[in-house]
């Protein structure tokens, strides 16, 4: 009988946990080699585009070095690099996402690379509204070793100022009354949401995120 | 108990002051102006001369606030006045993105040994 209770409340503790354990945050992601390799310079590569906007991949290549360089990063500029590649005859991402990282090293000297993929750009049109999406992932290669240092994936939504957003605090606020204003600009939507997407996806400071830059004030500290 | 007549005049300037520090953006590293929206432009096919205009106009209010431009935004310009045949001044913004962020040494000395060829 003694036995029975013993293995009873042990399985009670162990449902506690695993209640417990599906109910928290993602697990917190290991810096080990991104703190390590100590990038300076990013080289960010044009995005691959899965959706089926054809401008999707300049639209946000465009709007990728702010939160780069604001995290504290020397970014190569976007236009200059996108050209080199064109004079070399990598006119598509997908190839020029397949040269090799020593290489990309060699020519633009950057310490890392950034890789995005673009899952969703652009507006679905429904009889009352419209709703524009952009969401990305993306991942920083160190160009001198091939390693992943970091990845991450983020969206924005043209509808969130329309959500309660009760849970995302001033933060949350702030970006939905950016959003609301940028919803009223038509003229590009799919542009403005995606500097949205890319400002969550890249600034430093916060769970998961990127580490500051040695431009930052707030370098070394996180 | 009244309220002074001085704090009735200072609550409202108090006040006033609370709401402008929240009001005040976050400090940011870089001034950035038109360099995000030229960059677009760039890859939608716009003129080098509008964008050799928009950005000069930012870098002269960069510097009346003596604050700096973002990285890439004088490289950008440097490669506008190239295109349009001013490589004195191509050359000049060139190694003002080198002296500011010497990261992008190695690649700005890979354009250059270009466009001396």
């Amino acid at each position: 009988m003694r036995h029975f209770f013993r293995l009873i409340s042990c399985l009670a503790v162990a449902a506690l946990l695993s209640a417990c354990a599906a109910s928290q945050p993602p697990a917190k992601r290991d810096y080990t080699a991104y703190k390590e390799s100590k990038p300076r310079s990013i080289l960010v590569l044009p995005p691959l585009n899965n959706s089926p906007d054809v401008n999707a991949s300049y639209s946000v290549l465009s709007v990728l070095t702010y939160p780069l360089a604001e995290a504290g990063y020397y970014v190569l500029p976007v236009a200059l690099v996108d050209s080199t590649f064109k004079q070399n005859g990598l006119t598509v991402p997908g190839d020029i996402h397949q040269v090799a990282p020593a290489k990309l090293r060699d020519i633009f000297g950057a310490d890392a690379g950034l890789y995005v993929t673009i899952s969703k750009y652009g507006s679905t049109y429904t009889v009352l509204d419209s709703v524009t999406v952009v969401a990305a992932s993306a991942r920083l290669v160190d160009l001198r070793t091939g390693t992943e240092l970091w990845s991450g994936s983020a969206s924005a939504s043209s509808a969130e100022n329309q959500n309660n957003n009760n849970n995302g605090g001033l933060v949350g606020m702030l970006i939905s009354a950016a959003i609301k204003q940028i919803a009223n600009n038509l003229s590009d939507s799919g542009h403005d949401v995606a500097g949205i997407t890319s400002n969550r996806l890249l600034s430093a400071g916060h769970y998961n995120g990127l580490l500051f830059g040695p431009y930052s004030p707030h370098y070394g500290t996180d | 108990m009244t309220i002074s007549k001085a704090s009735r005049r200072v609550l409202p300037l108090l006040s006033l002051c609370l709401l402008a520090a929240c009001v005040q953006a976050p400090k940011t590293l870089y001034q950035w102006e038109g360099y995000q929206p030229q960059v677009y432009e760039h890859f939608k096919g716009q003129s080098p001369q509008q964008q050799i205009t928009e950005l000069e106009k930012g870098l002269e209010r960069i510097a009346a606030k003596g604050n700096v431009p973002p990285p890439g935004y004088r490289a950008h310009l440097g490669m506008l006045y190239a295109e349009t045949g001013r490589d004195d001044l191509a050359l000049q913004q060139l190694e003002a993105e080198k002296a500011a962020f010497p990261e992008s040494a190695a690649y700005i000395d890979f354009l250059l040994k270009k466009y001396r060829k």
